[in-house]
């Protein structure tokens, strides 16, 4: 049935974040966008709220809490509202291990999943964006060639999030037929990852390039092994992801914007009384609240095990352009102010255009 | 739990919604050329209601009331604005008379199909403008005034008008009258011409020294109060069903577009491909695409808004949420197909162009998308309506 409802328990995750957002995130968000690189203990501090490791099964070492993408999309846009850069490093590493849980084999579970239920924060990377002009996700320049019983990968792979770190990569190439993805260790010969690259937005998240030359992969390294796995519904599960956190991105710019155009004077009124200025701050909860469903379609037909390719594109299509034009409208409503590095919704901008063009970095 | 999806018994109901309204669509583009009231029942009624399977009683486990409803309204009007299997009994004005009216007031008019008169040439967001005027003379009221766009019109057995006592009080002088069809003084000169929804019952009311009895005040309370009446505010209530649903019929006509659009652009050898990135895909399939979300955003806004009050929970910022956006929406979408399609867009030999203009009126009525953004706004700054107009 229809339904709108969060579960008592997604309410309780998303209210605890909500808290977390405001406490731990904001304080530190703008440091860690002009400094490109976010405190250690931040990401051990939200690792131990586990938001990687419940939905890992027991026998791997995790909570054993079914797989639960619309939970993980609540809680994505209460991150999202905290910081888009601190939101996806804290989920970094979920995109990968839900990945793994969802697509992988029995081997490749037993091999990664315990890496993501020890004590501190572990990285480990999707590989998805590419740097060539008009990247479509769905035809990427990076190649598998078959080689003997395994692959051969090249290509180059941007915006890699906490490539720095990562101990692995799941790297989507095109393989003749369709998609595949596949685990490359970091060690991998042939594989060289870059220095931080230098972006528009999320400059707290550190990303970085891969560049892949022959590096061989066995068929234990393909996703899914033999069978291979659903690339598209994995890639839309990754933009869900980015959508959740647009929407919590979108909703703190009216937040922001609300007081401030009730505070500020002009012409002798506050200038929230300017239809002007009102009717941009109630397209702007239009815009969010439609965002918002759009995503949880999305997310619902990747836990339902749907098709969620439509879904998800017609979200992400949305969210981009109505991300981009809240964020663009906040540094409006506050004027001069808005252009200056000490307001967050300078920052917000930056983050929003980055949001909608990337893909992979999270998922569901 | 969220859901998005429908249970077998959900799509059965919007199965047989779907085949009465491709009825309906046969006699769309008649009735609109001629711009005759459409037909009480259309003659496939009878065999329809004897071949159609009978849908099973709702379970637990199917989608709520409300936002069946709304999708029901949604798959109706796909097919046409007007044109029903059997036109329903009934006006807004029967609404209006549950919500201000007396019991006896109730039981003496509630049979009838009362039309609900409020926009005058000169008001139409602003109902404080209204001039139409109610003098009390002995046992009698005499209305003087003219009414526009009053939807069920001519079909009406009788009105439901606003009519202020006391032009000084403002909004506070303003009553609820019921003014029967015949009565002397009470004209129907004409039918509205429209841009759109042309088949559709949209009268002009004049009223010129029409006298009506005392008794005709609904809620009979004569006073005028300090501040706004609650009967007034009372009818504004009735918006938290009313804009959801008017956004559902407009997003029923650009679906109907959307779904004509897509099977010209399949036939013509589009494929719509949901992940084909900017370098592939055609500009008309990117640009329907993008209609397409436009067109999901503004349904869940709607269902949600339905949803909200099937929980029983308060939906007034949902109410204008969805009926601002969907206003905005179906404009954007049934324009957009047009223009995809190109000349044949603009053809009367589709039907495309009729929707087009019949949608055109949902973010005009129910609350323009100016003030459903004003609502919208006090809400978000906790602003009264003297802080923000």
């Amino acid at each position: 049935m229809i339904s709108f409802g969060p579960t008592e328990e997604q309410e309780i995750v998303r209210d605890t974040l909500k808290e977390f957002a405001d406490e731990a995130m904001r304080p530190i968000a703008r440091d860690c966008d002009e400094e490109s690189s976010i405190p250690q203990d931040f990401l051990d501090t939200i690792w131990e709220l586990g938001l990687t490791s419940t939905q890992i099964p027991e026998e791997h070492g995790g909570g054993g809490e079914p797989r639960s993408p619309v939970t993980n999309a609540i809680l994505l846009e209460e991150l999202g509202y905290g910081d888009a850069s601190l939101a996806v490093a804290a989920m970094v590493p979920s995109g990968f291990a839900n990945a793994i849980v969802d697509h992988g084999t029995e081997d490749q579970q037993k091999r990664l999943l315990p890496l993501f239920c020890k004590e501190k924060f572990h990285a480990a990377s999707l590989a998805v964006c590419e740097p060539g002009a008009v990247f479509d996700a769905l035809k990427p320049r990076t190649l598998a060639e078959p080689k003997g019983d395994g692959f051969v990968l090249s290509g180059v792979k941007s915006f890699v999030p906490l490539g720095d770190r990562a101990s692995h990569f799941l790297v989507v190439a095109a393989n003749g037929e369709g998609l595949d993805a596949f685990i490359v260790p970091r060690e991998a010969g042939g594989l060289r990852i870059s220095e931080p690259e230098k972006n528009l937005g999320l400059r707290g998240l550190t990303t970085v390039s891969l560049e892949l030359e022959r590096v061989e992969v066995s068929q234990a390294d393909r996703l899914g092994g033999q069978a291979g796995c659903d690339v598209r519904n994995l890639l839309a599960g990754s933009r869900a992801a980015l959508c959740a956190v647009m929407v919590g991105l979108s909703r703190g710019v009216l937040a922001e914007c609300v007081p401030y155009a009730k505070d500020r004077v002009a012409f002798g009124e506050p200038i929230a009384k300017k239809q002007s200025i009102a009717f941009r701050l109630a397209e702007m909860h239009i815009e969010t609240e439609s965002m918002r469903w759009l995503t949880w379609k999305a997310a619902s037909f990747v836990e339902q095990g749907l098709d969620a390719t439509r879904p998800a594109h017609l979200a992400r299509s949305y969210a981009a352009e109505k991300c981009m034009w809240v964020a663009d409208n906040g540094v409006q409503v506050f004027g001069g102010h808005g252009y200056i590095r000490d307001n967050p919704v300078e920052m917000w901008f930056r983050n929003a255009r980055t949001l909608g063009v990337l893909e992979g970095m999270i998922g569901v | 739990m969220i859901d998005f999806t429908l249970t077998e018994n959900d799509k059965a109901r919007l199965a047989r919604t779907r085949a009465e309204a491709l009825i309906c669509r046969k006699y769309a583009r008649e009735y609109e050329e001629r711009e005759e009231l459409p037909p009480d029942e259309l003659p496939e009624r009878k065999e329809f209601l004897a071949s159609a399977e009978a849908v099973p009683e709702s379970g637990p486990d199917d989608t709520p009331k409300p936002v069946m409803m709304a999708l029901q309204a949604q798959g109706t009007y796909w097919g046409d604005y007007s044109i029903r299997l059997k036109q329903s009994g009934g006006g807004l004005g029967n609404a209006a008379l549950s919500a201000a009216g007396t019991k006896e007031q109730q039981e003496k008019w509630g049979h009838l199909t009362l039309s609900m008169a409020i926009t005058e040439p000169g008001c139409g967001s602003d109902p404080s403008m209204v001039q139409c005027s109610a003098e009390l003379d002995g046992d009698e009221w005499v209305v003087n005034g003219e009414k526009i766009f009053v939807t069920t019109g001519i079909r009406a057995e009788g009105a439901v008008i606003w009519a202020t006592i006391d032009k000084s009080a403002g909004r506070a002088g303003i009553k609820s009258f019921l003014v029967e069809r015949g009565t002397p003084g009470f004209e129907v000169p004409y039918k509205e011409k429209k841009l759109g929804i042309r088949a559709d019952d949209t009268a002009v009311y004049f009223f010129k020294d029409c006298r009506i009895p005392r008794g005709n005040l609904l809620g009979l309370d004569e006073t005028i109060p300090k501040k706004s009446s609650g009967g007034f505010r009372g009818v504004m209530k009735t918006f938290n069903m009313t804009r959801p649903l008017t956004a559902a019929m407009g997003l029923g006509l650009a679906e109907a577009a959307l779904d004509f659009t897509r099977e010209q652009l399949e036939a013509a050898g589009f494929e719509l491909d949901y992940g084909a990135g900017l370098g592939t895909v055609p500009a008309a399939v990117e640009k329907f695409i993008r209609l397409e979300a436009l067109f999901e955003a503004s349904v869940l806004n709607t269902l949600q808004c339905v949803w909200l009050a099937g929980q029983g929970k308060p939906n007034n910022m949902e109410s204008s949420v969805c009926k601002g956006h969907a206003g905005s929406a179906v404009r954007a979408i049934t324009q957009g197909c047009v223009e995809i399609l190109g000349p044949m867009g603009a053809s009367r030999e589709h039907l495309l162009e009729k929707w087009m203009r019949d949608c055109r009126i949902t973010d005009i009525y129910e609350g323009t998308g100016e003030i459903q953004r004003l609502i919208i706004a006090r809400g978000l700054l906790e602003y009264t309506r003297a802080d923000l107009k």
